[in-house]
C-alpha cells in the first residue's frame, strides 16, 4: 500500500492502494466515481476511457503509481457549469440504448473534438473506433460527434 | 387483427386509488393480473408496495404526474415508452410527467420479464386502459364540483373544462377524486388523437446516463460489502480437485478465499484485490465428464442432420414426392458457432443474506424465477426475497439466467457478509450461457418454375427451435412443406440470445431463397412476393405472420433502397422475416475495397403496428440490424476440450464504427396494436450481407462467421 496524490474532476484527493491498482478502481472503489464503467479491463472497450491531462486514456490500464500528481477527469466532471456539447448532442439525439458505454463514448469524443474541432465523418469513426457499443448504438454516435463540434464552433 | 379499443380488462379488478398524505392521488394497478381483493395503494409514496400492484401512478396536486415504471431496463426502451401510452390517455403534457423506476419486489409479479421483445405488446391494452381511467376519474371529480354531467365535460393536456368553458386542472381535483368509486367504463383515443404516442421522447434517464450517476447493477454499493471474484471451472468438463490459496491470502485486502460447489470465491475490500486474489490462486482441476471441442460438436451436428433420428416440427403434403419428381433439387448446409453475448457491463450481482432478510441487487431480466430460485437455493422462505432491480448494461438474454445473483447468495449465505460478484470479462465469456451451435440443412424441389417443396432440418446443440417458430414463412406459401430438428446434449451450457433460433434461421433461409431466386431465374424480391401470395391470412391458426403485412414491408423495403437501381460499384442483397410479432424486410449495399466488402448502408422496413416512440424505435432497429450484421461478420467461438477459445476482446471480435453501416429505417403506417422490437431487426440482417456478398464477389457463404471466408480479403486491405 501507498499513499497517492491525484486531482479528479478539479479536486485534490489522497489515497491508499497497491501500487498496481489501475486508476479504474481507484476511480470507482475508493473515490465513488462510478460514472467510468468497467467492459473489459485489458483496453480494448474503452469503456473506462477518461481525461488525462485533457488527453482520453484507458483507465483500466494505468496503474496508479504512474500517476502520481496527475490531472484526471471524468464524466461526472465533463459538464462545467453546463453540459458539456458532448453531453448536450449525446441528448439532443437520444444515443444511449442500455447507455453503459456512452461516459466512454463521451470522453473519447470530448478528447477527440478538442483537437479536431472540424472533423470529417471519416475523421469521428476512425476516432470513435476504439470504443464499443454493445448494442451498436454506432450510427447515433457518429452523429452526435458531429453535431457537437457544430455546437462548439 | 384485433379492435383498438376492445375492453380487455375489468378496471375494478385492477386498479384502486387512494388519497395522499401529502395531497394528491395515487392510483395502483398491476399488469396482466387482478390485484388482491384487500389491496389499498399507500397514502405515502415512500411506502409503495410493489406487492399487491406492479405499477402506481402518482398526480400530485400541482398536476404533475410521477409514473412508477414496473419494468426493467436493458436498453429496450420501456421505461421510456410505456410511461408514453398512460401520459397519452391520461391526457397531459409529457413535459409534466417523471418516471421512476421502482424499488422492485417479486413475490407477485407474472410477465416482470424484459426479453421475447413483447413488453409493449402484453403492456399495450392495460397501459391504455389505466391512462384512461385515471382521466376518467379526475373529470369525474371536476364534474361533481361544477354540478354537471361528466359527459358534457372534456379534458386535455391536464385540464378539464366545462361546457360553458370553465377550467379546472387535474392538479385542482386530485384530492376529490381519491373519494371516487373507479369508473367501469371508459373511453379509449382513437389513433389519429394521439399527441405523446408517435412522437419522440428522449429515454427517461438520459440526464443520468450523460451525467455518469450511479444507475447499473456494476454502480450499486453498500456500506460494508465485499467484492468477490469468482474462480470457476476453466473447462466445461472440469471440477476442483484442490487449492492452496496462500498467495491470494496474501495480497493486501483478500479477506477470505470460500469454496461453493466447483467453484471458488475469493472476497475483498476492493474490486482490484479480489480479481488479483482469484489470479494468485493455484488450483488443481480435475475432469468430471467429457470434455468436448467444437470439431465433435461438428461431427455429431452432422451426423444428426445424416441420420433419420429428427422429431417432425410440421409437416404440409408431400415433401418425399415433391422431390421425386423435381426438375431440380438445391441442398445446402448452413452452420453458425456458439456466441457468447457479452453485454457490455460483465454480470455482476449483490446479495446480503441475513437472519431476517435475503437483499439482492442487481440486474437481471428474470427478477421472479430468481427469487425464487435463490429462495429454494438457500432454504429460505419466498417471502424473506427482496430483490430490487437496476438498469442493465445490456440483456441480449444473458440476463435472463441468474446464475450470477445465484453465486452471490450463496456466497453472502456462507460467509454471512455482505457481498457483490463482479465477472471480469474472461469470466463472463468463459462463464457463459452460450447461443448453441447449429446447423441448418434446407433443401428445396423446384418443377415448371416453381418451388414445390421444401425440407428444413435443424440440428442444435442442447435445444431445438420452440413455439411457432416451424411455422414462420415459408410456412404456408410452399405446398410440400417440412420442419424437423435433432439435438445433442452438451455439458456447455447454452440458452436465449437476441432473437433465440432465428438470428441464425433467418440468414440460413434468406441466403438459401436468393440461390433459389438464381435458379429460377427471378428477382429476389419477387420471388418472396410470389411465394407470399400462395399464403392465405388467417387460415391456419400456427401461422402467425401476415402475408399482407409482409408483402407490404417487403414493397417498402425494396422502394426505399432503390432495389435493382443503385449506382455502379454497389450490391445490393435483400431478407425479409417475421419474428417475435413484427415484420421486417432488409436490403444490405456493399461496395468492395481491393475484393474485401465494406457495408455501407442498411435499408431497412418494419411493421410493428403502432410506433410508441419513434426515436426509442429506430434506437432499436439499427442496434439489431448492426448486432446482425456483427455477429454474422466477426462472431466466432469455439472450444478446445471444453475450454472456451476466446476471452476478451483482443481476439473475439465485435463490430466497430468504422465497420458499421448507416442504417435507414421505415415504419409502414398502420394503425394495429404494437409489437416488439429488441430482437426483429436482427434476424434479416446477415442474410441481407450474405446475398450482397454473393451479388458482389459470387461467393457463397454457407457459414458464419463470415471472416472465416473472407479473411483473405480483409488482408488485401492493409496493402
Ligand atoms: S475497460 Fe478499459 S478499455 Fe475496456
Ligand atoms: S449503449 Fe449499450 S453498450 Fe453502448
Amino acid at each position: 500500500m501507498a499513499s497517492y496524490n491525484l486531482k479528479v474532476n478539479g479536486k485534490s484527493v489522497n489515497i491508499n492502494v497497491d501500487d498496481d491498482t489501475p486508476l479504474l478502481w481507484v476511480l470507482r472503489d475508493e473515490l465513488n466515481l462510478v460514472g467510468t464503467k468497467f467492459g473489459c479491463g485489458i483496453a480494448q472497450c474503452g469503456a473506462c476511457t477518461v481525461h488525462l491531462d485533457g488527453v482520453a486514456v484507458r483507465s483500466c490500464s494505468l496503474p496508479v503509481s504512474s500517476l502520481e500528481g496527475a490531472n484526471i477527469t471524468t464524466i461526472e466532471g465533463l459538464a462545467k457549469d453546463e453540459l458539456h456539447p458532448v453531453q448536450e448532442a449525446w441528448k439532443e439525439l437520444d444515443v444511449p440504448q442500455c447507455g453503459y458505454c456512452q461516459a466512454g463514448q463521451m470522453m473519447t469524443a470530448s478528447s477527440f473534438l478538442k483537437d479536431n474541432p472540424n472533423p470529417s465523418n471519416e475523421d469521428i469513426r476512425n476516432a470513435m473506433n476504439g470504443n464499443l457499443c454493445r448494442c451498436a448504438s454506432y450510427n447515433r454516435i457518429e452523429k452526435a460527434v458531429a453535431l457537437a463540434a457544430k455546437k462548439m464552433s | 387483427m384485433e379492435n383498438q379499443n376492445k375492453i380487455t380488462f375489468s378496471r375494478r379488478s385492477f386498479i384502486r386509488t387512494s388519497a395522499l398524505a401529502s395531497g394528491g392521488i395515487l392510483i395502483g394497478f398491476n399488469f396482466f393480473t387482478s390485484c388482491k381483493e384487500a389491496a389499498v395503494p399507500p397514502v405515502d409514496v415512500s411506502q409503495l408496495n410493489f406487492n399487491d400492484f406492479n405499477a402506481f401512478i402518482k398526480i400530485a396536486d400541482n398536476g404533475y404526474v410521477t409514473i412508477f415504471s414496473p419494468n426493467p431496463e436493458i436498453g429496450q426502451g420501456v421505461k421510456t415508452s410505456m410511461p408514453m401510452i398512460i401520459a397519452e390517455e391520461l391526457d397531459v403534457p409529457w413535459e409534466h410527467v417523471s418516471v421512476e423506476q421502482g424499488a422492485l419486489d417479486t413475490n407477485n409479479f407474472t410477465r416482470q420479464v424484459a426479453g421475447g421483445s413483447q413488453s409493449i405488446r402484453f403492456g399495450w391494452n392495460a397501459l391504455r386502459e389505466t391512462g384512461a381511467t385515471a382521466k376518467q376519474m379526475l373529470v369525474n371529480a371536476a364534474a361533481a364540483k361544477w354540478g354537471i354531467e361528466a359527459s358534457s365535460c372534456s379534458a386535455s393536456n391536464g385540464v378539464i373544462t366545462s361546457p360553458t368553458g370553465e377550467t379546472l386542472g387535474y392538479g385542482d381535483v386530485v384530492n376529490d377524486a381519491a373519494q371516487l368509486e373507479v369508473p367501469e367504463n371508459v373511453t379509449l383515443k382513437a389513433t389519429k388523437d394521439y399527441k405523446i404516442i408517435g412522437k419522440d421522447a428522449v429515454n427517461v434517464d438520459i440526464d443520468k446516463i450523460i451525467t455518469g450517476e450511479p444507475l447499473f447493477g456494476l454502480d450499486y454499493k453498500a456500506e460494508g460489502m465485499k467484492y468477490v471474484s469468482v474462480m470457476r471451472p476453466p473447462a466445461f468438463g472440469q471440477k476442483v480437485s484442490s487449492f492452496d490459496d496462500t498467495n491470494a491470502k496474501s495480497i493486501n485486502g483478500v479477506s477470505d478465499v470460500v469454496q461453493f460447489g466447483d467453484k471458488i470465491a475469493v472476497l475483498a475490500s476492493n474490486t482490484w484485490a479480489a480479481m488479483k486474489g482469484k489470479k494468485a490462486l493455484d488450483v488443481q482441476w480435475t475432469n468430471d465428464g467429457t470434455l468436448e471441442s467444437t470439431a465433435d460438436h461438428d461431427k455429431k451436428l452432422n451426423a444428426i442432420l445424416d441420420g433419420n433420428q429428427l422429431d417432425i416440427r410440421r409437416e404440409d403434403g408431400n415433401v418425399k414426392k415433391a422431390f421425386a419428381e423435381a426438375d431440380q433439387v438445391l441442398e445446402r448446409t448452413y452452420e453458425s458457432p456458439f456466441l457468447p453475448h457479452n453485454c457490455m457491463e460483465p454480470m455482476n450481482f449483490y446479495a446480503n443474506v441475513t437472519a431476517d432478510k435475503v437483499h439482492l441487487v442487481g440486474p437481471i431480466q428474470t427478477p421472479a424465477g430468481t427469487a425464487r430460485r435463490i429462495a429454494n437455493l438457500i432454504d429460505r422462505d419466498e417471502k424473506d426475497i427482496h430483490l430490487e432491480m437496476t438498469r442493465m448494461g445490456g440483456g441480449f438474454g444473458r440476463r435472463l439466467y441468474g446464475d450470477f445473483a445465484l453465486e452471490a447468495a450463496e456466497i453472502s449465505n456462507i460467509t454471512k457478509q455482505a457481498v457483490k460478484v463482479v465477472f471480469s470479462r474472461e469470466d463472463d465469456m468463459a462463464a457463459g450461457i452460450y447461443r448453441p451451435a447449429i446447423k441448418y440443412r434446407i433443401a428445396a424441389s423446384l418443377k415448371d418454375g416453381k418451388v414445390t417443396g421444401y425440407h428444413l432440418k435443424e440440428a442444435a446443440i442442447n435445444n431445438n427451435m420452440y413455439g411457432l417458430i416451424p411455422h414462420f414463412f415459408p410456412a404456408g406459401a410452399i405446398d410440400n412443406y417440412k420442419v424437423e430438428t435433432g439435438n445433442y446434449r452438451s455439458n456447455i451450457t447454452t440458452g436465449a440470445w437476441r432473437a433465440p433460433y432465428t438470428n441464425f434461421l433467418a440468414y440460413a433461409e434468406q441466403s438459401f431463397f436468393d440461390e433459389l431466386a438464381e435458379l429460377l431465374e427471378v428477382d429476389a424480391v419477387q420471388l418472396r412476393l410470389d411465394l407470399l401470395k400462395n399464403v392465405k391470412d388467417g387460415q391456419d391458426p400456427d401461422i402467425q405472420y401476415s402475408a399482407k403485412r409482409m408483402t407490404d414491408t417487403i414493397k417498402l423495403a425494396a422502394e426505399k433502397s432503390n432495389w435493382g437501381k443503385t449506382r455502379e460499384g454497389v450490391y445490393q442483397g435483400f431478407a425479409a422475416y417475421y419474428s417475435h410479432n413484427t415484420h421486417v424486410a432488409e436490403v444490405v449495399d456493399i461496395t468492395l475495397k481491393n475484393g474485401y466488402p465494406s457495408v455501407e448502408k442498411v435499408t431497412v422496413a418494419v411493421d410493428c403496428g403502432i410506433v410508441v416512440n419513434p426515436t426509442g424505435a429506430k434506437n432499436q432497429v439499427e442496434g439489431g440490424v448492426i448486432d446482425g450484421i456483427g455477429h454474422a461478420m466477426y462472431g466466432d467461438f469455439s472450444f478446445d476440450k471444453g475450454k472456451p477459445q476466446d476471452v476478451n476482446f483482443n481476439t473475439y471480435r465485435l463490430i466497430r464504427m468504422r465497420e458499421t453501416p448507416t442504417v435507414h429505417t421505415y415504419f409502414v403506417e398502420n394503425d394495429l396494436s404494437p409489437t416488439g422490437l429488441g430482437e426483429p431487426g436482427l434476424p434479416p440482417a446477415g442474410g441481407a450481407l450474405a446475398n450482397a456478398i454473393k451479388a458482389a464477389t459470387g461467393q457463397l457463404l454457407l457459414k458464419q462467421p463470415f471472416m472465416s471466408v473472407l479473411k483473405k480479403y480483409e488482408a488485401n486491405l492493409k496493402v
